[in-house]
């Protein structure tokens, strides 16, 4: 039986001998993003200036955006593994309705959402799993985006295109999208008294549903959460890449999953840290930006370098934790 | 009659049912047309379901978290192994084969020194797994035009001529090696085990069942199985590729499911996989023969799934 988790004990002030491990291990992420970074400033100096940054982190924004989502839905036990084609459908809307007729295009997303809460109900109502059902959704999200985009193509609304590629001085868009995302979802996750219930409906479901709180409410709303941050992570996309293709955010699943354990979460009891997920995200854009292959990695090995992250990150987190237990 | 209540209680036969009603409507489409066909391949391809589904279906019964994700991976290189130590001599067959079931037999061990090693969720280790598997198969397989030998293509498509219509010899090896898993399942310790640990780790565990040992085995057995499948898949289709296997990550998940195995697991169903399989197979036949579009069969494929799960319903765990 999982117990109510006590995530803010780690960022509580060290009272005596308040597990240092603990504070180690939500370092992890932010140290293993510091290591990839020290590593390719040693293999190529050049690349740490403003436009290295904003080269190697250009696809880290949708990334970033698609593993909160996710963490929403691991937050309540469940793994969504729709996200990516559910990413590429919005694509696809973004690049066509939005486009050429925005009002029809905002409402398509808005009902996509919708949707997302829907299957939140349905899940919670009928108990089912989460992962069985949203493998059908994947099918079903790929479906209409080849209905919609049948070959690669549309247009980013020119403003979408504009935001994706301002030019802050001093400091890269991404990097500043980045500390948005994350502060937005701690805030909003880890620091509202609805945040923490919606955290406890993972945590322990039946103490929340003693409580009075509405199982049901809260299963709708992190799916709800998800499917408004897919949005944004398939709207994001196409800023970035200005038009769209039914396949465009195929490999987001995996990479939402493993950007939410990278960034610190854990599969049951409602354990995430939205700034861990999206350190994870980042460091994952940067393990596979086209960058490396200036650095001698060839491409054939970028999915693998991800892989060996993942592993390494949970190694040491397995370390930490064996002597922490 | 308590006999006829007895078997409609049984989920695995919906699967059939559903099998048979998509079948029907495909030929009365077709105005009884190609019916005979229909049969063959849709045989043809659910082997290559069953096989991966029985390896996933094992897994799914250790209980919740266990899944593999490595399988198209362990596929796409079983596939590209199989077919360059085959090097298109008939005289290699046995070794290729061998190969690849040794390259699956690797990745399950692989998978689960992850999990164990780690102590991570299966998923997140196979997942992890995947990625490197990945690379070794594009890094290996680069460009590769090997065809696999003129006997092990023409076995892979060898059929059967009962009454018109043609079986394929696969399909009915298949059969066999579905009830040899259903003796394993229902009738052998190891069987008995890894039902016992997917109802209750704990118990199963207090009661002196080796569950470490079980769960390794188990996912040797699914690694072994996605690299039997792989070396299969490029026979049938003459060749391998990196993609082979992308489809039956899903598909394996998905035949499990709408057979009657429980995701929740400590109950599996073997005869299930057979009908889902069939059933998934047919579905696209169906949908081809309307003459629909690519997009639509997706929509479809997937509404039929979420449509599956939720009539059967989640099932009530303790926990």
């Amino acid at each position: 039986m999982a117990t109510v988790p006590a995530p803010d004990e780690a960022r509580l002030p060290l009272l005596g001998s308040v597990k240092p491990r603990r504070l180690l291990r939500s370092a992890l992420p932010a140290v293993s993003l510091a290591l990839i970074i020290i590593a390719i400033a040693y293999l190529n100096p050049r690349a740490i200036s403003y436009f290295g940054f904003s080269l190697m982190m250009n696809l880290a924004i949708p990334i970033a955006l698609a593993t909160i989502a996710q963490m929403f839905v691991i937050c309540v036990n469940d793994l969504d593994l729709s996200i990516g084609t559910f990413v590429g459908f919005v694509g696809c809307v973004t690049a066509t309705w939005l486009h050429d007729a925005p009002l029809f295009g905002v409402i398509i997303l808005l009902g996509s959402i919708g949707v997302y809460a829907a299957l939140g109900a349905l899940i919670y109502l009928r108990n089912l799993p989460s992962i069985v059902v949203t493998l059908g959704m994947s099918f079903v999200w790929q479906g209409l985006a080849i209905l919609l985009l049948p070959k690669p193509g549309g247009k980013a609304p020119d403003w979408l295109y504009g935001l994706m590629n301002l030019k802050p001085p001093l400091v890269p868009f991404p990097i500043i999208a980045a500390i948005v995302i994350a502060v937005v979802a701690h805030i909003g996750l880890m620091r509202t008294s609805y945040g923490a219930i919606l955290r406890g409906a993972g945590g322990n479901p039946q103490a929340i549903g003693r409580a009075g709180w509405s199982l049901l409410k809260t299963k709708v709303a992190m799916f709800a959460l998800a499917g408004t941050f897919g949005v944004l992570s398939g709207m994001a996309l196409i800023g970035i890449t200005t038009s769209a293709d039914a396949n465009i955010g195929n490999g987001y699943t995996l990479l939402s999953i493993a950007g939410v354990i990278l960034g610190g979460g854990e599969f049951v009891g409602g354990r995430v840290s939205p700034i861990g997920a999206v350190l994870g995200a980042l460091t994952l854009a940067m393990a596979a930006s086209p960058l490396l292959t200036f650095m001698h990695i060839p491409p054939d090995w970028q999915v693998g370098s991800n892989g060996a992250i993942l592993i390494i990150v949970l190694a040491a987190r397995a370390l930490i934790t064996r002597r922490e237990g | 009659m308590a006999g006829v209540i007895r078997l409609l209680a049984k989920p695995w036969l919906w699967s059939f049912v559903g099998a048979i009603l998509v079948w029907l409507a495909a030929v009365a489409f077709t105005g009884g047309y190609g019916g005979g066909g229909m049969i063959t391949a849709a045989l043809s391809l659910a082997v290559f379901m069953v096989v991966v589904g029985v390896g996933q279906m094992f897994v799914i019964t250790l209980g919740p978290g266990n899944v593999d994700l490595s399988l198209p991976a362990n596929i796409g290189l079983a596939s590209a192994v199989a077919m360059k130590v085959m090097d298109g001599s008939d005289a290699m067959i046995a070794v290729g084969l061998l190969a690849a079931l040794a390259s699956g037999t690797a990745i399950g061990l692989g998978n689960y020194f992850l999990i164990w090693a780690l102590r991570i969720p299966p998923i997140i280790a196979t997942l992890s797994a995947s990625f490197i598997i990945q690379s070794v198969d594009i890094s290996y397989g680069r460009g590769l035009q090997i065809k696999p030998p003129p006997g092990f293509a023409d076995f892979t498509n060898i059929l059967i001529p009962v009454a018109g219509v043609g079986i394929p010899l696969l399909a009915v090896l298949t059969v066999l090696f579905t009830i040899g898993v259903g003796v394993l399942l229902h009738r052998t310790l190891y069987g008995r085990s890894v039902l016992a640990i997917g109802q209750n780790i704990r118990a199963a565990w207090l009661a002196g069942i080796p569950v470490g040992r079980i769960r390794l085995i188990t996912y040797v057995l699914c690694g072994a199985l996605g690299g039997l499948n792989g070396a299969l898949l490029a026979g049938y289709f003459r060749g391998a590729n990196v993609d082979i296997g992308n489809e039956y990550l899903l598909a394996s998940i998905a035949v499990v499911v709408i057979g009657g195995t429980s995701v929740a697991g400590g109950k599996a169903n073997v005869p299930g996989i057979w009908g889902a399989a069939l059933f998934l197979v047919l579905l696209l036949t169906m949908l081809n023969t309307f003459g629909v579009s690519a997009g639509v069969r997706l929509v479809v494929t997937g509404l039929v799934i979420v449509g599956v799960i939720t009539a059967a319903g989640g099932q009530k765990t303790l926990r």
